[in-house]
């Protein structure tokens, strides 16, 4: 048993910190809550990328660096800790190239790996439809064999950074037979997203951001060499994927700076005459969230150790974005209850605190418990797979 | 980052188990809970014998060297079991507090005693006030030729009316506080047991002019507070490691009696709502192991622990008795009868929630940790 890291993972940590601390003093970013995905700066990624820090974990052989999960995650835990802008890569790094590692052929790894790391292309996603959110096997985006394309048809929806995104990674019906279980009817592709056909539409948040997008597919032409694995198989490949989506840090982290920014004000900001932090609810509410992003913190480490390990972490990693995302939407809303009035205003109004980094949080706190699987769909994967329970 | 036990480790924790599946049923348990001893002499020479009492000692103290963790795992099948008795006074609390202390003449004294069973142990911290600190402790101990004198109350000592030997700290001037080691069986000492939900048996210890002398006070006068301090982050630790142990045994029997029990014409964990209680209960427990292991390890490799104990303790407060009380919810009126084992674990649940300082307690100590200036952190 063992709490601490190697020296060399210690000193890996403060290689990061040290980078992050003199590119944001030279200007090259300002921390943002959500700029793991929001922060879509291409000029930012290449910069990781001459690091050496994208594709980190995957086999040399495929151009990473063959480092381990736990690696990976000092690196993301410090690159959130700042609040750094790793959108451009950061879907493609995360599940993308791993996807392609496990499932792609020789001739899809070789054109996209090498460019995914080195930050030449980002992906979005394209598996949620209007009547395929939750239950995503119910796709309805057709793809069909054409002789030298599968002709897709269909509509995404929530497709974060579908306006900016080269390439999506699409999850469509490929087997009409009424008679095959869903599950075995759907193939994973890599769209161009500058394919004729293809229509990207805004979608405006409630945090008042064009972050999502709704995808129209008409009559899109995807090459047949861009079926990723098999086809008809793309559901189980999905699958295997989103424990990967799941098993980040940036569940816990995507707004660290809410929770730094708010221990920074209770410590400097007065009320009917005493400071904020001599409180004792204040101090009891504070230390709440230090306990519980500990415990968060504790469990993202074992879903990276278990990775490491060989083993899959199928219940594990939704156990442990149920309780960071349940506790990234307590964060928000602490912090904003704590400044009270001035927890109201928004980024660019005068008087607001910390650029109002806990007020836009709040805004999109509805969504940390929705994105990347409910918490209700998590709680199902715990019970089914992690307790082993049955429906009947 | 390694989050599993050692060889070594995983064999002692599934001996220990083994063992008290069969020497601690949850029969001794309800009965020791009517015994005025509460605890069994025969499971208590057998886990000395086992070398369980002296596994945080050193070898020249009758001990074997073992670490604070192969405490710790020990404790949580202890935890599991519900284990009557004061091997917590005994070792946790009188044990660790002695082999902590510098005072080699009185551990070559006391410890091969407590590793060999024949002694018990325990701490005469809490008075009326009914909390931990040591300012506000008011027992007075007066220097008398080579004895020393002590009068004072304590409250909710735990196993005081089986111990041989009681810690009792008291101050011996308006700044020091002193800890002596007093045969229980001293003139003076009127223990009365008192009734409460908490499994483990407490009494109120009353001391008038119980004469101790002076070779049974710890170290010297003054070092008393500083002994204290040094076991508390121990003491809690271990006490969160009891509670994983029992938290673990509740949500396996909640697990397997909604699996087991029919209604509607299916088991009570196909409904999904059940499956959900379920889900929220793996997830506090996941948290509690983790939140247990870090105070533990940090305990045991001698680094700083106090904010780590202290969200261990605050977390498992609150998920445990939120687990038990789930698991009453999940059982149905069934879970509501001594029949059931379920009582047992829902009132292990509070006491031990109280026990060492709730949540709100700790997240004050946590709190204390996130200070910038280093005032005065302790606990106490």
């Amino acid at each position: 048993m063992d709490f601490d890291f190697t020296q060399e993972q210690k000193r890996f940590r403060e290689e990061i910190r040290d980078f992050l601390k003199s590119e944001e003093e030279q200007g090259s970013f300002k921390p943002k809550p959500n700029a793991c995905i929001e922060g879509f700066s291409h000029e930012f990624s290449r910069k990781i990328a001459e690091k050496g820090w994208i594709g980190l974990t995957w086999p040399k052989e495929y151009g990473g660096k063959g480092r381990s999960y736990m690696d990976r995650l000092i690196l993301l835990e410090e690159l959130l800790r700042a609040q750094a802008p790793i959108g451009f890569h950061f879907v493609a790094e995360r599940q993308v190239g791993p996807a392609l590692i496990h499932f792609g052929s020789d001739q899809l790894q070789k054109e996209f790996l090498p460019k995914i790391i080195n930050a030449e292309i980002s992906f979005c996603l394209l598996f949620s439809e209007p009547d395929a959110g939750s239950d995503l096997v119910s796709v309805r985006t057709t793809g069909v064999d054409e002789g030298d394309a599968y002709v897709v048809n269909g509509q995404k929806v929530w497709t974060t950074m579908g306006h900016l995104a080269d390439f999506g990674w699409l999850l469509a019906k490929t087997n009409p037979d009424p008679k095959l279980a869903s599950h075995k009817t759907l193939s994973e592709f890599i769209l161009d997203m500058k394919t004729p056909g293809v229509t990207v539409q805004p979608l405006i948040n409630v945090a008042g951001v064009h972050s999502f997008n709704e995808v129209f597919l008409d009559s899109v032409k995807v090459p047949k060499n861009r079926l990723v694995g098999v086809k008809d198989q793309g559901f189980i490949q999905t699958m295997a994927q989103v424990d990967y989506e799941r098993a980040g840090i940036e569940r816990l982290m995507q707004n660290y700076s809410v929770k730094e920014c708010l221990i920074e004000y209770v410590k400097q900001t007065k009320r009917n005459g005493s400071c904020l932090w001599d409180d004792p609810v204040v101090r009891n509410m504070i230390a709440t969230l230090e306990i519980e992003f500990n415990a968060g913190k504790l469990l993202c480490y074992n879903v990276a150790w278990l990775i490491d390990q060989g083993k899959m972490p199928n219940y594990e990693a939704a156990l442990c974005k149920v309780f960071c995302t349940q506790y990234e939407k307590k964060l928000s809303d602490v912090a904003t209850q704590i400044m009270g009035l001035y927890g109201q205003l928004l980024p660019g109004s005068k008087w607001a605190p910390y650029d109002g980094v806990a007020a836009e949080s709040y805004l999109w706190s509805p969504s940390y418990t929705l994105q990347g699987g409910t918490v209700e769909i998590l709680k199902n994967i715990i019970a089914l797979r992690g307790l082993k329970l049955r429906t009947k | 980052m390694e989050f599993s036990l050692s060889e070594e480790q995983n064999i002692l924790k599934n001996e220990v188990r083994r063992f008290l599946q069969n020497e601690c049923p949850t029969e001794l348990v309800k009965e020791m809970i009517e015994d005025e001893k509460g605890y069994s002499p025969i499971l208590w020479k057998k886990m000395a014998d086992l070398g369980w009492m002296g596994v945080f000692f050193e070898e020249k103290y009758g001990g074997t060297s073992g670490t604070f963790l192969d405490l710790s795992i020990i404790l949580e099948e202890m935890g599991r079991a519900l284990l009557p008795g004061p091997f917590f006074s005994t070792v946790a609390l009188g044990g660790v507090t002695l082999m902590q202390s510098a005072d080699e003449k009185l551990k070559q004294r006391f410890l091969p005693s407590v590793a060999n069973g024949n002694n018990i142990l325990t701490l005469a911290l809490t008075e009326m006030e009914g909390s931990y600190s040591i300012s506000e402790i008011e027992s007075g101990a007066e220097r008398k030729g080579s004895n020393y004198v002590l009068n004072g109350k304590k409250m909710f000592v735990p196993d005081a009316h089986i111990a041989d030997y009681i810690l009792f700290p008291a101050r011996t001037d308006a700044n020091g506080i002193s800890l002596f080691v007093v045969d229980a069986k001293s003139k003076g000492i009127d223990i009365t047991p008192l009734v409460s939900l908490n499994l483990q048996k407490q009494s109120e210890v009353l001391f008038t002019d119980v004469y101790t002398p002076g070779e049974n006070l710890v170290e010297k006068t003054g070092q008393g507070g500083g002994l204290i301090e040094d076991l508390w982050p121990l003491a809690v630790a271990a006490k969160c490691s009891e509670m994983l142990g029992a938290m673990q045994r509740v949500f396996e029997m909640t697990l397997d009696y909604a699996q087991k029990r029919q209604q509607f014409g299916r088991p009570l964990s196909a409904f999904q709502i059940i499956q959900h209680y379920l889900a929220d209960m793996a997830i506090g427990l996941e948290c509690s192991k983790f939140m247990t292991y870090q105070a533990a390890w940090k305990v045991s490799q001698g680094l700083p622990s106090r904010k780590e104990v202290a969200m261990a303790k605050a977390w498992s407060s609150d998920a445990l008795k939120k687990i038990a009380t789930m698991a009453h919810q999940i059982h149905g009126g069934i879970g509501f009868t001594k029949d059931q084992d379920l009582y047992l674990y829902f009132q292990y649940a509070k006491a031990s929630e109280v026990t060492f300082g709730d949540a709100n307690f700790q997240k004050e100590v946590v709190a204390r940790e996130m200070d910038d200036s280093v005032t005065n952190r302790s606990a106490l």
